[in-house]
C-alpha cells in the first residue's frame, strides 16, 4: 500500500511538474536589432575584375564566387545570364560574356 | 545510451587546436578568426569560421552578405539538439531585417479565407501551444561532394540542424481565418526583400491538406529560446519532414490561394529531375523537373573524420548522428571494412520520427587505411544508397558517406 501510494504522489509531483514547464513556456518575446556585416573580400586584379566587382557585388559578397569550384565557361555563362533574367541583375547583355571569362579564370587560379 | 550526450572532447580538442594552430600562421588582420578545411574535391576548401553575426557562436562562413554560415560537425558531436547559437544559417536576398518590434509586428492570414486576419505576437502566443523536435536540413547540403562540382553554396554536411520547435500549428490559425472551399495551395512568405527592383520575392507554398495536417507549425521558440533573427524571428514556419526551402522565415504573410502557386520560387528554383533520387546523368537535359519536397535518410559520424589516426585493434568509440528523412530511424548500421561487412549500431534516446537519432558502437579498427562508412534504414523502409546521386543543382545528397581513416 506504501509503495503504491508513493507511486502515486510521484505521478502526481510528475504531472504538476509538467504542467508547471508548460505554464513556464509561455515565452515572452524580445525586440531584436541586428547590425549584419557587409563583407570584405575583394576579386583578385585581372580583366573583367572590374565588371564583375560592379556587377556582382550589389546583390551578394564576394566570398560566394570565391568559394566557388573551377567551372567551366558554360557553367559560368549560365549562372551569370540566371543571375541577369531570374534574379534581375542590371547586368548588361554584352558583359555577361566577359564576366564569365574572368570567373573561369578566377577558378583556376591555385587554390 | 543516453550517455550519447556526453561526449569526451579529445577529437573535438584536437581538431581546434588544429585550427589554431593554422590561424597563427594567417595574416593579422585575421584577428580572433580561426579557418577549417573542408574536404570538398578540388576546392576551394578553405573556410573562415567566423563570430562575427548577431546572436551567433562559431560557424564556417560560406557567404557574408546574404549570410551563409555553416554548422561544424563537431557541434552534432556534442548534442542531438543542435544549439541555436550554431545553428546554420541561410538567406537568400540581402535585404533582411535588421529590427523587428515584437509590439507592432503583425502576420498577415489573408486571400481564400472568410475572415482576413493580423495577429499580433501576443496573440499567437495566446493560441494552443504546440512542441515538436525536426530536422531542419537545406536542399543543397553537402553540394560540396557533388562531383562533377556544381554551383550554388559550396555546403559540407552542417547545412542542417535539428531542434525541439514550440509554436502554433498551421492549422489552428487557417482555422480561426476559416479557409474556403476550393483553396488549393497556402502561400508563406516573410520580411526579407530582395534589394533589386522587380527581383522575385521569396514565397513558399504548400498543399492546403499539408498546410492543414496538424504538424506544420509556426514557430516562435526553438530549443525553449526565442529564434535568433538570423533563423527567422520572430515566428518560422516548420514543415516537418521536408527541406528547409519551405520553411519561411520572419514569417508575416500567410495568403490562401485558389490556383497552384507558380511563383519563380516553386516553379523554377528548388526543383528536382523526377528520378529516382532525383538522379540524372551530368550533361544530361529534357528531363521532367518538380519541386523538391520531402527529405530522405542520411547518417553522419561525427566524432571521426578522415585522416584521423586511430589504434589498430583498440576498441574505438564510433558515433553520430541519423534522421529518417519524413520518418522514424529504423536502424543504423556501421561498416569500418569499406562496406563488407556491417554491425548494427545502438540508437540513441527516442526524440520524435523528425528528430536527429543518435548512435553508437565501439569497433576494433583493421590496421591500414578503413573506409568507415554508415548507413541509416528509415522507419518507412527505406535505406541510404550506396552510389551518389547527381543533378545541377546538387540537392538531395544521402549517399552512404565514406571516411577513411589510419590505423596503426
Amino acid at each position: 500500500v506504501f509503495r503504491k501510494a508513493l507511486r502515486m504522489t510521484l505521478i502526481t509531483t510528475a504531472v504538476l511538474a509538467s504542467f508547471a514547464a508548460g505554464a513556464q513556456q509561455k515565452l515572452s518575446l524580445k525586440s531584436v536589432t541586428v547590425d549584419l556585416p557587409f563583407g570584405d573580400r575583394t576579386f583578385p586584379d585581372g580583366p573583367g575584375a572590374d565588371l564583375a566587382t560592379n556587377n556582382c557585388l550589389a546583390c551578394h559578397s564576394a566570398g560566394m564566387i570565391l568559394n566557388q569550384p573551377a567551372l567551366s565557361k558554360a557553367q559560368w555563362h549560365s549562372e551569370v545570364e540566371k543571375m541577369r533574367t531570374a534574379y534581375k541583375a542590371p547586368i548588361d547583355p554584352k558583359d555577361v560574356d566577359p564576366i564569365a571569362d574572368y570567373l573561369v579564370k578566377l577558378g583556376q587560379r591555385s587554390k | 545510451v543516453d550517455d550519447l550526450s556526453h561526449v569526451p572532447s579529445l577529437s573535438t580538442r584536437r581538431r581546434f587546436l588544429g585550427t589554431a594552430g593554422a590561424a597563427t600562421l594567417a595574416p593579422l588582420t585575421a584577428l580572433a578568426d580561426t579557418t577549417i578545411k573542408l574536404p570538398l574535391p578540388g576546392g576551394p576548401d578553405e573556410r573562415t569560421i567566423t563570430t562575427a553575426f548577431p546572436q551567433k557562436g562559431a560557424l564556417i562562413l560560406q557567404r557574408t552578405r546574404p549570410p551563409l554560415l555553416e554548422t561544424p560537425m563537431e557541434v552534432f558531436d556534442k548534442s542531438v539538439f543542435t544549439p541555436n547559437d550554431q545553428f546554420y544559417v541561410r538567406w537568400h536576398w540581402s535585404g533582411i531585417p535588421s529590427e523587428i518590434d515584437v509590439a507592432s509586428f503583425r502576420l498577415t492570414v489573408r486571400g481564400q479565407v472568410n475572415r482576413t486576419l493580423s495577429l499580433s505576437l501576443d496573440e499567437v502566443l495566446a493560441l494552443p501551444q504546440m512542441e515538436l523536435a525536426a530536422v531542419n536540413q537545406c536542399s543543397g547540403n553537402s553540394r560540396g561532394y557533388f562531383q562533377p562540382r556544381v554551383p550554388g553554396a559550396q555546403w559540407s554536411h552542417g547545412a542542417m540542424g535539428n531542434a525541439r520547435w514550440t509554436g502554433v500549428s498551421l492549422k489552428t490559425v487557417l482555422d480561426r481565418a476559416g479557409v474556403k472551399a476550393g483553396a488549393v495551395q497556402v502561400r508563406f512568405s516573410g520580411m526579407d526583400d530582395a534589394v533589386l527592383p522587380d527581383a522575385p520575392k521569396l514565397m513558399k507554398s504548400l498543399d492546403v491538406d499539408h498546410a492543414r495536417n496538424g504538424e506544420v507549425m509556426l514557430a516562435y521558440a526553438m530549443n525553449g529560446e526565442q529564434l535568433p533573427l538570423l533563423n527567422g524571428f520572430p515566428l518560422r514556419l516548420i514543415v516537418p519532414g521536408w527541406y528547409s526551402t519551405y520553411w519561411v522565415k520572419t514569417l508575416n504573410d500567410i495568403e490562401v490561394l485558389d490556383q497552384p502557386d507558380t511563383n519563380f520560387w516553386m516553379k523554377t528554383a528548388y526543383t528536382i529531375p523526377d528520378t529516382p533520387h532525383a538522379n540524372v546523368q551530368p550533361g544530361e537535359t529534357g528531363f521532367k523537373s518538380v519541386p523538391i519536397t520531402r527529405m530522405v535518410p542520411r547518417s553522419l559520424i561525427t566524432n571521426i573524420k578522415a585522416g584521423d589516426k586511430l589504434q589498430a585493434g583498440a576498441p574505438t568509440p564510433v558515433r553520430g548522428i541519423a534522421f529518417g528523412g519524413d520518418s522514424g530511424v529504423a536502424r543504423v548500421d556501421f561498416s569500418s571494412d569499406g562496406g563488407k561487412t556491417w554491425q548494427q549500431a545502438q540508437l540513441g534516446r527516442d526524440e520524435g520520427k523528425y528528430s536527429f537519432r543518435q548512435w553508437q558502437l565501439s569497433f576494433a579498427p583493421t590496421a591500414g587505411a578503413p573506409v568507415l562508412m554508415v548507413r541509416c534504414t528509415s522507419s518507412g523502409g527505406e535505406t541510404q544508397p550506396d552510389t551518389p546521386n547527381w543533378n545541377p543543382s546538387g540537392f538531395m545528397r544521402n549517399v552512404v558517406e565514406q571516411t577513411q581513416v589510419v590505423a596503426a
